[in-house]
C-alpha cells in the first residue's frame, strides 16, 4: 500500500466528496418537496393532478436512475433541452427521490387514524388545515424510518453521477486506476470516502428514529425504561 | 412527425437488438436473484442465531452491504479482483458476485424477519411431536414464512433488475451499450437517435419492472390476511 | 330565526344500495334542549349523529341549522361544522400536541379569535373539569376519562351552538365514566343544547329533556325520559329496556 500516494490524493477525493454531498443535498431537498407535494395532492384528492402524480410515482420507482440520467443528459439535448451536468444530476435524483419520499409520506399518512381527520373536521378545520396541522406532523413521525432509509438510498444512488461527466468519487477512483494503476489505494479511498459520508448519517438517522418514536408526543417514560 | 427520428427504433433489427441487450441484464438479475434466495434462506437462519459473535458478524455484513453503493462493490470486485487474483474477471461474473453478495444480505434479513415472527410455540409443538430441527424448519416453519417472504422477494427482484443497469459501467454489453452502438451507427442519418433510444430503454425498464412491482403489491395485500 | 337550533326532515341514508341505515328520520332540537338517542347496537344512532355533522353524506332529506339548510354541496362545510361541536367515543385528541395546544388550535386557526380571550376561556374551562394542571401534558400521559374531558373542553371552546356526543363513555373504564358524565350533567344544567348518543340508561334518564328510541334506522319512540323509561309504548322499546334489567339482575 502506497501511503504517500493516498496522502497526495486526499484533496482530490475531498473535492469529489464535496461535489457528491452538495448534489445529494439539493437532490434530497428536491425529493422532499416533490414528495410532500405529491402526498398532498393525493391526500386532498385533487382531480387530474392525482392521476399524474400516480403515473409519475410508478414511472420513477420502476426505472433505474442511470437510465433516467442517460435520457436527461444525452437524450434531451436532441430536442434542444440542454442541461448542465449538475442540473442533470439534481433533476435525476429529484425525479427518482420524489416518488420514494412520496411513498414514505403516504405510508405515514395512511397510518394516521381516520378518526383524527374526523375529529379535526368536526372542529371546523378545512381539508388543507387538517392536512398541515393534524395529519402531516403525525405522518412525518411515523414516516421517519422510511425517510432516513430514503436519504441513505439517495446518497448511494449518487454513485452513478460520473456518467453525466461529473467528477464525483467514482469518477476520481476510476481515473486514478486508469492513470496510475494504483488500484488498491484508489479503491480503499473510495470505500473510506463513502463510509465517511454515509456512516454518520446512518448513525444520526437511527438516533433520530429512536427519539421520534419513543420520546415524541411526550412519552418520555419509554426512553428511561419505566 | 416524419423527421422526429423515432424511426430509429424500427429500422432493421434495432428493436430486437435492444431487447437482446435487455435480456443480458435480466439474465444477470435472474441468476443473482436465484442464488440470493438460496443463500439468503441459509443466511436468514444463521442471522437468528443467539450467539453474539455470529450476530455481530451478520450485522456487520448486512450494514456493510446496505451502506456501500452497489457500484462501489462492483468496482471493488471488477478492478480489485483483477489485480489480486491475476485473472481478468469478466464484468458479468463481477456483477453476479456483487449482486448475490448484496441480495443474500437483503434476503437473509427478510428471512430473519419472517422467522422471528413465527411464535415460539410452533417450534415447541413440533419438537414435542418428535421432529428434528431440520424437519421442523422444512415442514413447519418455512411454509408459514412464505406469505411474508414472497412479496418481499419479488420486491427485491425489481430492485435487482434496476440495479443491473449499472453493469454497463464495468463494460458489460447490455441494453445501454447496444443503445450507444445504435446511436453511433445512425449518428448522421438520425441526429435525434439518442432521445429515442434512451427514451425506449427507459420505457423498457418500466415495462419489465412495473408488472413485477404490481404483482408484489397485490400479493402483499392478498397474503396478508 | 327559527326556534329550533337543529332540524332534520326526512333524512334517509344507505351505505349499500337497498340497505337503508336511516329511513325517513325527522327530528328537531330547541335551544337549550338535551336530546338523548338510545337504541340497540347497529340501529343507526351513531350514523345519524355523524350525518348531523356531515361526516357522512346523506341520500335524501334536509338538515337545518338555525333554519338554514346545511347539507347542500355548495355550503362551506367547515364553516358549519365550526358551529356544531362533536365529541367521539375514542376522544381523538391530537397526539402530537399538548393539551393546551389541542384545545387552542381550532379557535386560533378556524375562528381567528383573540388569543388572550381564548386563553382565558380555555383556562376557565380546564379548571372547571379539573385538568388545569395537565395543560402541558401530552394526550398519552392522560387517563381515558381525562382525555375525554379534554375532548369536551376542546369542543366547548369553539362556542358551538349545539354539542353532539357520540357514546363518549363507551371505551372508558367504569370508574372513569362518572367523572365524564358529571361534566355533561353540569353542561345540561347550564342550558347547553346537546344531542347525546349513549348506552348509559341511568345517565340518559338524568340528563335528557327528551329521549328518542331508534331501531333499524328509524325513530320508534320520542318521549319525556320519565315516560319512556317507565312506560315504553312499543314492544321493541320494552324489549330493549329489558336487556338492561336483566343485566342489572345478574349483578
Amino acid at each position: 500500500m502506497d501511503f504517500e500516494f493516498i496522502y497526495e490524493n486526499i484533496p482530490l477525493y475531498m473535492e469529489a466528496a464535496k461535489l457528491t454531498i452538495s448534489i445529494a443535498a439539493w437532490g434530497i431537498l428536491g425529493s422532499i418537496i416533490i414528495g410532500l407535494l405529491c402526498s398532498m395532492i393525493k391526500e386532498l384528492r385533487i382531480p387530474v393532478l392525482r392521476n399524474i402524480v400516480q403515473f409519475y410515482i410508478e414511472l420513477s420507482r420502476n426505472t433505474p436512475l442511470l437510465i433516467q440520467l442517460f435520457f436527461l443528459y444525452f437524450g434531451l439535448p436532441k430536442v434542444g433541452i440542454l442541461l448542465s451536468s449538475e442540473a442533470c444530476a439534481i433533476t435525476g435524483l429529484t425525479f427518482l427521490g420524489g416518488s420514494y419520499m412520496a411513498e414514505a409520506f403516504r405510508a405515514g399518512i395512511d397510518n394516521v387514524a381516520q378518526s383524527q381527520r374526523e375529529s379535526s373536521y368536526s372542529l371546523g378545520m378545512t381539508r388543507q388545515q387538517t392536512f398541515i396541522h393534524i395529519i402531516l406532523p403525525q405522518a412525518v413521525a411515523t414516516a421517519m424510518p422510511a425517510f432516513i432509509a430514503n436519504v441513505i438510498f439517495l446518497i448511494k444512488e449518487t454513485s452513478v453521477f460520473s456518467v453525466v461527466a461529473l467528477a464525483d468519487l467514482m469518477y476520481v477512483a476510476k481515473d486514478l486506476i486508469g492513470i496510475s494503476y494504483k488500484t488498491d489505494e484508489a479503491l480503499l479511498m473510495l470505500v473510506v470516502a463513502y463510509l465517511v459520508i454515509l456512516l454518520p448519517i446512518s448513525v444520526i438517522g437511527s438516533w433520530i428514529e429512536r427519539r421520534v418514536r419513543y420520546a415524541g408526543f411526550g412519552n418520555r417514560s419509554a426512553v428511561s425504561g419505566d | 412527425m416524419q423527421d422526429s427520428g423515432i424511426e430509429v427504433l424500427f429500422q432493421g433489427i434495432n428493436a430486437w437488438r435492444l431487447w437482446q441487450g435487455m435480456f443480458v441484464s435480466l439474465k444477470l438479475a435472474a441468476i443473482s436473484m436465484a442464488l440470493s434466495i438460496l443463500l439468503g434462506i441459509i443466511m436468514g437462519m444463521i442471522m437468528t442465531s443467539k450467539n453474539w459473535l455470529v450476530k455481530a458478524i451478520c450485522r456487520l455484513y448486512l450494514e456493510t452491504v446496505r451502506i456501500m453503493p452497489q457500484l462501489v462493490l462492483l468496482f471493488l470486485v471488477y478492478f480489485g479482483a483483477a489485480k489480486h487474483l491475476g485473472i481478468d474477471i469478466s464484468g458479468e461474473l463481477s456483477a453476479v458476485i456483487v449482486f448475490t453478495f448484496w441480495g443474500t444480505a437483503e434476503m437473509g434479513d427478510i428471512v430473519r424477519g419472517a422467522l422471528e415472527s413465527i411464535p415460539k410455540h410452533q417450534y415447541e409443538s413440533s419438537y414435542g411431536l418428535g421432529m428434528k430441527r431440520g424437519q421442523t424448519f422444512v415442514y413447519i416453519i418455512l411454509p408459514q414464512t412464505i406469505r411474508s417472504l414472497i412479496p418481499a422477494a419479488i420486491n427485491l427482484l425489481t430492485r435487482m433488475i434496476k440495479t443491473t443497469s449499472l453493469v454497463v459501467l464495468i463494460g458489460v454489453v447490455e441494453v445501454v451499450k447496444v443503445g450507444k452502438q445504435i446511436i453511433d451507427a445512425s449518428r448522421f442519418e438520425i441526429p435525434t437517435a439518442a432521445l429515442w433510444i434512451y427514451g425506449a430503454i427507459f420505457m423498457m425498464y418500466f415495462v419489465v419492472c412495473f408488472p413485477i412491482s404490481k404483482l408484489s403489491a397485490v400479493l402483499e395485500k392478498r397474503l396478508q390476511v | 330565526m327559527s326556534e329550533y337550533v337543529l332540524q332534520v326532515e326526512h333524512l334517509s341514508k344507505s351505505f349499500e344500495k337497498g340497505k337503508a341505515v336511516l329511513q325517513d328520520v325527522s327530528f328537531s332540537v330547541k335551544k337549550g334542549e338535551v336530546v338523548v338517542i338510545v337504541g340497540p347496537s347497529g340501529c343507526g344512532k351513531s350514523t345519524f349523529l355523524r350525518c348531523l355533522n356531515m361526516l357522512e353524506p346523506i341520500d335524501e332529506g334536509n338538515i337545518y341549522l338555525n333554519g338554514t339548510v346545511i347539507n347542500r354541496k355548495d355550503k362551506n362545510v367547515s364553516k358549519i361544522r365550526e358551529k356544531i361541536g362533536m365529541v367521539f367515543q375514542s376522544y381523538d385528541l391530537f397526539p402530537h400536541m399538548t393539551i393546551w395546544k389541542n384545545i387552542l388550535l381550532a379557535p386560533k386557526l378556524v375562528q381567528k379569535r383573540d388569543k388572550q380571550e381564548t386563553q382565558a376561556q380555555a383556562e376557565q374551562l380546564l379548571k372547571r373539569v379539573g385538568l388545569w394542571e395537565k395543560k402541558d401534558a401530552f394526550p398519552r400521559q392522560l387517563s381515558g376519562g381525562q382525555k375525554q374531558r379534554v375532548a369536551i373542553v376542546r369542543a366547548l371552546l369553539m362556542n358551538p351552538e349545539v354539542l353532539l356526543l357520540d357514546e363518549i363513555t363507551a371505551s372508558l373504564d367504569p370508574e372513569m365514566v362518572r367523572e365524564v358524565l358529571q361534566v355533561v350533567l353540569e353542561l345540561a344544567k347550564e342550558g347547553r343544547t346537546m344531542v347525546i348518543v349513549t348506552h348509559e340508561m341511568e345517565f340518559a334518564r338524568a340528563v335528557a329533556d327528551r329521549v328518542i328510541f331508534m331501531d333499524q334506522g328509524a325513530i320508534v319512540e320520542e318521549e319525556k325520559p320519565g315516560e319512556f323509561f317507565r312506560y315504553p309504548k312499543t314492544e321493541r322499546a320494552k324489549k330493549f329496556l329489558n336487556t338492561f334489567h336483566f343485566e342489572a339482575l345478574e349483578i
